[in-house]
Parts: structure tokens; sequence; C-alpha cells
């Protein structure tokens, strides 16, 4: 198995749609898309990410056990993310002796 | 240990050592996205809690430099690819030159965050005891646009008069801003160091398309330091602008 060298026109194909992104992303800001505002935001954000991860950093002709690893970072991170926001979202939803003090500015936030 | 040229007597062949290199910089990168990912966590959490402070907050960054920065970042990514492309190819000088871009271009927007962190000590935009969000509108300086300034201070009465305790909420803001841009900043200082140290490297004419196992693993770091601001830029400077 030899080394997958990308090609510069692939790096400055990537680089141009990373640009893109980042306009797209400036753009989408100034207009009001009420809550999706920040659905967008992080869409455009998470899809940059990828290309970056996939081509800068040669995940996609990364051995799989590297990509397993890289795939594992996500899962974990999003462990993390849900359980604690899933926890702030549902405190004080109903009465209980484990319930935060009502003057708490996090409750129903 | 016993080495042959660059390879390690624990491994196969070259290629099995820089699988394993990047295998290994890839375990440090995963440590680091949950290390980032916790600081992501408490600043959701606060902008759901205090949405107005958070927004009016966000609106004092100056856009033009950010948006700049996200520029500059994304474009060192693409010269430190292509020093890695370079090494794989065999073109030794061009391995050097770009290895010196990266590293110019990671110096601009160090510089230019230096220029934003201090406007904002200039405008009292530091947590602590002198935090004041009204500071800039009542104390313009000389360069500043009265219309602005004007509009500035309008926005802020709306966001006081929902939110009257916004300066305490605002400092959350500032420093989750200052905490995480700092920490982001910290990581381009040791990419800067590394870059330093290929470039040595490059001007020996170390690597080679055998051998650039350090360009490839030192690219894996510089490119994750810049997804971390591909997320920092639009949650910071872009919370609020559309009023």
């Amino acid at each position: 198995m030899s080394e997958h060298i990308v090609s510069p026109k692939i790096y400055l194909v990537i680089f141009l749609t990373l640009m893109a992104g980042t306009a797209a992303t400036v753009w989408a800001a100034y207009h009001n898309f009420g809550a999706f505002n920040i659905v967008i935001a992080l869409a455009i954000a998470t899809f940059k990410a990828t290309l970056v991860v996939l081509y800068f950093m040669h995940a996609r002709y990364s051995p799989k056990r590297t990509q397993l690893v890289i795939v594992c970072s996500i899962f974990w991170l999003a462990i993390m993310l849900v359980l604690t926001l899933a926890d702030y979202r549902t405190r004080g939803m109903h009465e209980s002796r484990l319930a935060p003090p009502s003057n708490s500015n996090l409750v129903r936030a | 240990m016993h080495r042959t040229g660059e390879l390690y007597g624990h491994f196969e062949t070259l290629e099995q050592q820089k699988d394993s290199a990047a295998l290994g910089m890839w375990i440090f990168l995963v440590t680091e996205v949950l290390f980032f990912g916790g600081l992501f966590l408490t600043y959701t959490i606060n902008r759901h809690a205090f949405s107005v402070a958070f927004g009016a907050a966000s609106n004092t960054l100056d856009l033009k430099l950010g948006g700049g920065n996200t520029v500059v970042l994304i474009l060192s990514s693409l010269t430190m690819a292509m020093a890695v492309w370079s090494a794989q190819v065999g073109k030794k000088q061009w391995v050097s030159i770009f290895l010196i871009a990266t590293l110019g271009l990671g110096t601009i927007f160090l510089g230019v965050k230096v220029i934003e962190y201090k406007q904002k000590f200039d405008h009292h935009l530091i947590p602590g005891s002198s935090f004041d969000m009204r500071y800039h509108s009542e104390h313009p300086g000389p360069n500043d646009d009265p219309k602005e300034i004007a509009a500035e201070k309008e926005e802020l009465e709306k966001a006081f008069a929902v939110d009257p305790d916004i300066n305490a909420h605002a400092q959350l803001y500032f420093s989750l801003y200052f905490g995480m841009t700092g920490l982001h900043a910290l990581h381009m200082i040791v990419g800067a160091g590394l870059l330093l140290w290929l470039i040595k490297g490059s001007f020996a004419g170390r690597y080679t398309p055998q051998y650039n196992t350090p360009v490839e693993i030192v690219g894996l770091y510089w490119h994750f330091v810049d997804i971390v601001w591909i997320y920092l830029f639009p949650l910071l400077y872009l919370i609020d602008r559309h009023q």
C-alpha cells in the first residue's frame, strides 16, 4: 500500500469552498432566520470542519483505525453535549427534591 | 534505540511508522476536541440563559478584523497542506517556502488578535471592577463616527431595558471570549514554535518523499487549530448581527 498524495488542485478547491462557506456564514448572520440563525451557522461550520478533516488532514485516505479514532472523538463529544444540555433543558420541568433553587437564572432559561 | 536512517527499530517500514505517528497525534487531538468541547458547552448554556447580553456583547467585536483573521487562518491551512505536498513530491525548496508562509500568516493572525484585545481594554470590556458596556458610547474616541456612536447607544439602551443586569451577564460573555480565543491563541503560539522547528529541518533538507512525518503531524495540529477557529468565529462574532 503506497501513500496517497492529494493534488494541489484538490487543496485549492477545498480552500475556495472554505472561503465561500465563510462568506455564506457572514451573509446568513445579517439575515433574520429566527431560531434557525444558529442552526445555519453551526451547519456551515460543521461542513467546513468536515472538509478540513477529510482533505487537509487526509482522513479520507487514512487507515481505518485512524478513521475510527476520529469518529470516536465526535461520539464522545456528542455524549458530553447531549447529556449535559438534556440536563439543563429539563431542569425545573417538574417539582422534585433534586430541582435547583427557583431563583437560579439557569432554570427555564 | 536501534535506528536505520529515519526508521526506528520497532517499526517494519517508514509508512507503518508514519501511520502510527498520525494515529498518536489523532488520539491527542481527541483529547483536544473534548477540552474545547467543554468550553463550547459552557458557552452554549450561558448564551441560552443570557441571550440579550451575549448578543449586545458580541456586537462590540470588530467583524472586519474577525472575518479577515478567518481568511488568514484558512489560507495558512492551505499553505500548510501545500508544505506537506511539497515534501511528498520532493520539492525541498517549496517545503521551506510554504512553511515560512504558514508561520507568517499565523503571526498576522496573532497580531490582529492583539489589536482586538487592546480595543477591548480601551473600551472597558475586560471582566472586572471597571467593566462597563456603556463606557465606549459615553467616551467615544476622536476617530469614532458620531452616527455610529448614537446607534450603538440606542441599541445598548434597548438591551438594558430587557436585561437590566446586562453588565454582569456581558462579563460572562467576555470571560468566555477571552478564555476561548486566548486558549486558541496559545495553541497558535505552540504551533508557531513547531513551525520554526520544521523550518529549521527543511533548511537542512530533512523532509523527503520517503520521510516527511514531522511535517504531516504538525500539519494535523495546525489544521485542528483552524477547525477550532471555524467554530469560534460564528459563535463569538455573529450572535446578533441581523437586528
